[in-house]
C-alpha cells in the first residue's frame, strides 16, 4: 500500500497526518494540537518495498541522522583545532617529533590517531561529504511533499483540522455572511491573498517564506560544489615563492610560462624622528624602529616566449614592474602574489684583503661570491689568491675533515692560495668566520676579511583561486534563503461558516503574536471574536 | 517535474527509484573525484613505469648540450646528487667505474647536481674524478619536476623512455650493476 484515501476522495501517500486537500487529521481521537511541520505530509521516503537504494536514501532523509553528522563533524572540527596542524607547522619544525615534544602524551596520542591532520584527512572529507548528501536528500524529501501539500489545499478544512489549530475560536452572530465580508475585507487590506468556497474563506499571506530554508540550503550545497571544485587541478593554488634579491624565478603553477625577479626587498620600521612629534610616545612604547611600517618586494614579471624544454634557457619579454606590499599582491591572469615572509641580511659575498703580516700593507679587497665563487682572484703584479675548496655550511664531518652541511652559505669557509712576488710557491689558509689556519706553518701573508655583502629574500605566496565567484553565488543564494525565511511569515487563516457559527483558525510558521496583534485589526470592526491561543491557554 | 506526480502505481515507484539512483549516483561520482584527487593521485611526480620528463642541460665540462628525448635507443640512468651529500658520494666510485664498463654497450649516465656552484661542483669532479656527464640543475627545476626527495635519488629509463625503476637512497654496486643490466639495449 502506498496511499490511501481519505473521505473527502483524496488520495494520500503512506504517513500522511494530516489530508493534503481537506485538513482531515488522521488520528481523530486525538486531541492535541496539530503538528503542522511540513503541513503534516509524509516524508518521500517512507515507502514499503525497500530496496536498497530506498534504504540509503532513507537513512539520510532523516534529520536525526543530520544532525548526529553535524555534530560528530563539529566535535572533530574542534579537536582539530587543540593543536597545530601538520601542515602549518613552523618550518624549522620536525613533524616526528614536534607534537611530543611540544605537549607530552597528549601530543603524541594526538599525532598517533590522526589528528594532527584533520582537514586534510578522508575521514573529516567523508564527514563533510555525508552532511553534502544529507542536505540534498533532507531537502528533496520535504520539499516536494510540502509544495504540493500547500498547492492541494482547499479552502473548506475539516472541522477536526480547525479545532487542532494553535489559534482557534468560534462565535454565534446573527449575520453571518456580513461579518465574514467585513473581515474578508480586512484581510485583504492586510494584504492576504483570499480564496472562497461556499461562504468559507481560506486567507493566506507569505508562503514564500516557507521555501527560505530551501533555498538556503541550495546555497549551501552550491558553496560545497565550489569547495570540491578547489581538487580540481588548476582550479586553486596555494604556493610558496622564495626569492633572493637579483635572483629571477619561475612561478610555480604557471608551467614555467611566468617569471620573477626581485629587484630589491625592504622592510621599514616606524621612526620617531621621521614620524613626527605626535607619534613619539606611541612609538617608544615598543621601541624605536621595532614597529613595521612596511613589507615591500620590487619585482620584475616576466613571460617566457616560445617553447621550452625544462633545463633550458627560456627567452623572456617583460610583463611589468611592481611593488609588492602586505594586502598589495601582483596580479596577473588568475595569480595573485601576496608578500608573507623574508628574510634579511643572507651572507652573499664575502670581502677580503690580503694583507702582509709584517707591514700591514693590503691589497684588494676581493669579493667572493658566495653562490658562484671564482677559482682565481688576480690582484696584478705578481699578487693573486687562488680558490682552492670551498665550504658554503662549514663544518667536520664523521671523518674529521672539513666539509658542507647543506648547499646555503650559512657558514662559509674557505681554503685560499695567496701567491705573491715574495711567495712564489704559494701559501695555504684555510678561513672560516672567526678563523683562520695556516696548515703548512707560519705564512707571510694572510686573507684579512674586510666586509660582508648580504642579500634580502622575500616569502611570496603563489594565489590562484578560480572557485571565488562559486562560492560567492552559494553564499549569496544561503542568505538570501536566510531573509526570505527569516524576514517574512507564513500566515493563514480560515473562517468558516459550521451550523450558525462562525469558525476561525489561524496559522503562521512563526511569531504568534504577531499574528494575533494581525488578527485583532481584522477582527476589529466585526462581531467575530478573537481566536484563542490553545497553546498559551494550556500552558497557563 | 516528475517528483511532483503523485500516484501508487508501479510505474510511479520505478520510477522514484531510477531518480533516487541518479542522484545519488550524481554525488557519489562527486564525492569519489573528490578522493580520488586528493588521496590516490600523486602530484604530477614521476613513477614507475611513467615516461620520463624530457630535460635539456649543458654538461659541465664538455658544455654539449644533453637531451634526454634524443638518447632513445640507450638506457639512461639520471642521478639526482649533491656534494654535502654522504650516500652521493659514496655512490660515486662504482658508477664511475660501472658507467665506464657499460657506456659502449648503449648506457647514458646524467648526474644532475642540485644547484651548487659551479666551483663546487668542478672541484667534486676532479676529486672524485668522475668520467660521466655531469650538469647543474639550476633552481633544481629538473629535482622538482622528477619530484626528487630525499638525496640521492636515481631513475633507470629504459631504451623506450619509460622510467623503468627509482631508486632512493643509496645503492650498492651490486644494486646499481642489477639495475643497469635492466634498462641495457638489446
Amino acid at each position: 500500500m502506498e496511499t490511501f484515501k481519505c473521505e473527502c476522495g483524496h488520495l494520500n501517500h503512506v504517513g500522511t497526518v494530516i489530508c493534503e486537500s481537506c485538513g482531515k487529521p488522521q488520528d481523530e481521537t486525538a486531541t492535541d494540537l496539530l503538528d503542522m511541520k511540513y503541513e503534516g505530509t509524509a516524508r518521500r521516503s517512507i515507502v514499503n518495498n525497500q530496496t536498497f537504494i530506498d534504504k540509503v536514501w532513507m537513512f539520510f532523509s532523516s534529520v536525526k541522522v543530520a544532525v548526529v553528522i553535524i555534530i560528530i563533524t563539529l566535535i572533530a572540527a574542534a579537536l582539530g583545532t587543540i593543536f597545530p596542524q601538520r601542515d602549518l607547522l613552523p618550518p624549522t619544525a620536525d613533524p616526528a617529533t614536534y607534537y611530543q615534544d611540544e605537549y607530552g602524551t597528549f601530543g603524541k596520542i594526538y599525532d598517533f590517531i590522526g589528528l594532527d591532520n584533520t582537514f586534510n584527512s578522508w575521514w573529516f572529507m567523508l564527514l563533510v561529504a555525508s552532511i553534502g548528501i544529507s542536505l540534498v536528500i533532507c531537502s528533496l524529501d520535504r520539499i516536494v511533499p510540502l509544495y504540493k501539500a500547500l498547492n492541494k489545499q482547499t479552502v473548506t478544512r475539516h472541522p477536526g483540522f480547525l479545532t487542532r489549530q494553535r489559534m482557534f475560536g468560534t462565535t454565534k452572530v446573527e449575520n453571518i455572511t456580513e461579518e465574514i465580508e467585513k473581515a474578508k475585507k480586512n484581510l485583504i487590506k492586510k494584504r492576504y491573498k483570499i480564496r472562497e468556497e461556499n461562504g468559507n474563506i481560506l486567507a493566506e499571506k507569505g508562503r514564500f517564506s516557507r521555501w527560505g530554508p530551501y533555498v538556503n540550503h541550495i546555497g549551501l550545497i552550491i558553496f560545497l560544489i565550489g569547495v570540491m571544485l578547489r581538487y580540481v587541478p588548476g582550479m586553486y593554488l596555494d604556493k610558496a615563492l622564495w626569492v633572493q634579491e637579483g635572483e629571477l624565478k619561475p612561478i610555480v603553477g604557471t608551467n614555467q610560462n611566468y617569471y620573477i625577479k626581485l629587484n630589491d626587498f625592504h622592510m621599514e620600521t616606524y621612526n620617531k624622528k621621521t614620524e613626527g612629534k605626535v607619534y613619539e610616545e606611541a612609538i617608544e612604547r615598543f621601541g624605536n624602529d621595532k614597529i613595521p611600517k612596511n613589507y615591500q618586494a620590487d619585482v620584475t614579471l616576466y613571460k617566457r616566449q616560445g617553447n621550452l624544454i625544462p633545463g633550458e634557457e627560456p627567452k623572456l619579454t617583460k610583463v611589468k614592474d611592481y611593488n609588492i606590499r602586505v594586502n598589495e599582491p601582483l596580479k596577473f591572469q588568475h595569480f595573485a602574489l601576496y608578500q608573507v615572509d623574508y628574510k634579511i641580511g643572507e651572507f652573499s659575498a664575502f670581502l677580503f684583503t690580503l694583507e702582509d703580516k709584517k707591514t700591514g700593507k693590503k691589497l684588494g679587497p676581493l669579493k667572493v661570491d658566495l653562490q658562484n665563487p671564482k677559482e682565481v682572484y688576480d690582484l696584478k703584479n705578481g699578487y693573486k689568491v687562488e680558490l682552492r675548496n670551498y665550504f658554503p655550511d662549514f663544518y667536520f664531518n664523521s671523518d674529521g675533515v672539513p666539509d658542507t652541511k647543506t648547499r646555503k652559505p650559512n657558514n662559509p669557509a674557505f681554503v685560499f692560495k695567496m701567491t705573491t712576488p715574495e711567495t712564489p710557491k704559494g701559501e695555504v689558509a684555510f678561513v672560516a668566520i672567526k678563523q683562520n689556519i695556516e696548515p703548512d706553518g707560519v705564512n707571510k701573508y694572510k686573507m684579512t676579511f674586510a666586509g660582508i655583502e648580504t642579500k634580502d629574500s622575500t616569502g611570496l605566496t603563489v594565489r590562484k583561486d578560480l572557485t571565488l565567484w562559486l562560492l560567492g553565488i552559494g553564499g549569496t543564494i544561503f542568505m538570501i534563503g536566510v531573509i526570505q525565511g527569516m524576514y517574512w511569515y507564513h500566515r493563514r487563516v480560515w473562517i468558516q461558516n459550521q451550523d450558525g457559527e462562525i469558525w476561525i483558525a489561524a496559522f503562521t510558521n512563526k511569531n504568534y503574536y504577531g499574528l494575533k496583534q494581525e488578527l485583532k485589526k481584522v477582527l476589529g470592526d466585526t462581531k467575530i471574536e478573537l481566536p484563542i491561543d490553545q497553546q498559551s491557554e494550556k500552558s497557563v | 517535474m516528475i517528483f511532483l506526480h503523485m500516484g501508487g502505481t508501479a510505474y510511479m515507484k520505478k520510477n522514484r527509484t531510477l531518480i533516487r539512483t541518479l542522484i545519488l549516483l550524481i554525488m557519489v561520482a562527486a564525492i569519489g573525484y573528490t578522493f580520488y584527487i586528493n588521496f590516490f593521485k600523486e602530484d604530477e611526480v614521476v613513477s614507475k613505469g611513467s615516461t620520463a620528463p624530457n630535460f635539456a642541460l649543458t654538461e659541465l665540462n664538455s658544455e654539449d648540450k644533453f637531451t634526454l628525448s634524443e638518447q632513445k635507443g640507450k638506457g639512461v640512468i639520471v642521478n639526482f646528487w649533491g656534494t654535502w651529500c654522504e650516500p652521493c658520494k659514496r655512490e660515486m666510485p662504482f658508477m664511475n667505474e660501472l658507467y665506464q664498463k657499460y657506456k659502449d654497450q648503449g648506457i647514458e649516465l646524467f648526474a644532475l647536481n642540485a644547484d651548487e656552484s659551479e666551483f663546487s661542483v668542478k672541484k667534486f669532479v676532479s676529486d672524485y674524478k668522475l668520467t660521466f656527464p655531469i650538469a647543474i640543475d639550476k633552481d633544481q627545476e629538473i629535482l622538482n619536476i622528477y619530484g626528487v626527495n630525499p638525496l640521492p635519488t636515481t631513475f633507470f629509463v629504459s631504451p623506450d623512455g619509460k622510467v623503468k625503476r627509482i631508486v632512493t637512497g643509496q645503492m650498492t654496486s651490486t644494486s646499481f650493476e642489477n639495475y643497469i643490466k635492466e634498462i641495457l639495449p638489446k
